[in-house]
């Protein structure tokens, strides 16, 4: 019984992030390589929208997402090199990338206003997923402390680029 | 009066001391500009200085990997901040001045400055 009640909130609090649920607790190596996918995700997210978007406060989130992105990903890359530790590919990494791949391929149809609704909507979208797995399973379940303080930064990013792409989303309405 | 304690004079020495106090104050009664410091960290706008003046310099200090602003909500300054980077901004008016960070807008903070 214990262990279906600890199975069952498990899955409750994976639930908002459906993308990230997965049977067992990921380890150091696979919480680095969906960490580091959350960022190339919307790294790639941003340089869609400045291939395509002509409106100045799209692009300027957009810059600022591959801008923020690529830092923590290279901070990610220095720790992973230091620790000895090769980020391992994942069902959860997969599956986030599947749907970002989706993404892309829809909105690479759309152009002009359109275009940037959807690409804001999308990235509140995105952060609130990415902040939710973020707190509720990839920094309690990492055991290096130096990869728990990154995913920390990356989740106070994480947050900030939400609130952002909620701002952006208001305003281009 | 109750208790007792009260004197009609101050001891001799608090008398002595108050001196020296008013003496020591007395070049920073005259105002001279001043330079404060204000350190990003951790995606957050650190201690804010005390006793700041129009004429004084803010220097905000960048300690973060990320590229920040530091913007005044009245335009009256916007400095930006690559990662590791310093900048200065003098300040020219006296009030309350709310600034914030134009790319991460939960990084907030209030500068109080005197005339």
């Amino acid at each position: 019984m214990r262990m279906k009640l600890a199975s069952v909130a498990f899955a409750l609090a994976l639930a908002p992030a459906a993308a990230f649920s997965q049977a067992a607790k990921p380890t150091d190596p696979q919480i680095a390589h969906i960490a580091y996918t959350a960022g190339e995700i919307d790294i790639a997210a941003g340089k869609q929208a400045l291939k395509v978007s002509k409106n100045a406060q799209v692009r300027s989130f957009a810059e600022e997402m591959v801008r923020d992105h690529t830092a923590v990903n290279d901070q990610a890359l220095a720790l992973v090199k230091k620790l000895h530790v090769t980020p391992q590919d994942n069902p959860t990494s997969q599956a986030l990338k599947k749907k970002a791949d989706a993404q892309l391929a829809s909105q690479a149809k759309l152009s002009g206003a359109a275009f940037d609704r959807a690409y804001a909507a999308n990235e509140v979208a995105y952060h609130k997923t990415v902040n939710s797995a973020l707190q509720k399973t990839l920094i309690p379940d990492a055991k290096n402390a130096e990869l728990k303080s990154l995913l920390q930064t990356g989740l106070k990013l994480f947050t900030e680029h939400q609130h952002h792409a909620e701002e952006l989303a208001a305003k281009i309405k | 009066m109750s208790g007792g304690t009260w004197s009609p004079r101050p001891p001799r020495r608090l008398v002595r001391f108050g001196l020296a106090a008013a003496l020591a104050l007395a070049p920073a009664a005259q105002a001279a500009p001043r330079t404060h410091k204000i350190v990003i960290v951790q995606m957050a706008f650190g201690p804010m200085p005390a006793g700041l003046r129009v004429g004084d310099t803010i220097v905000w200090v960048n300690q973060d990997i990320f590229q920040h602003t530091a913007t005044a909500r009245d335009h009256s300054f916007d400095a930006v901040l690559p990662p590791k980077a310093t900048a200065r901004v003098r300040l020219s008016k006296a009030g309350t001045i709310a600034f914030y960070c134009r790319f991460h807008p939960g990084m907030t903070g209030k500068l109080e400055v005197a005339k």
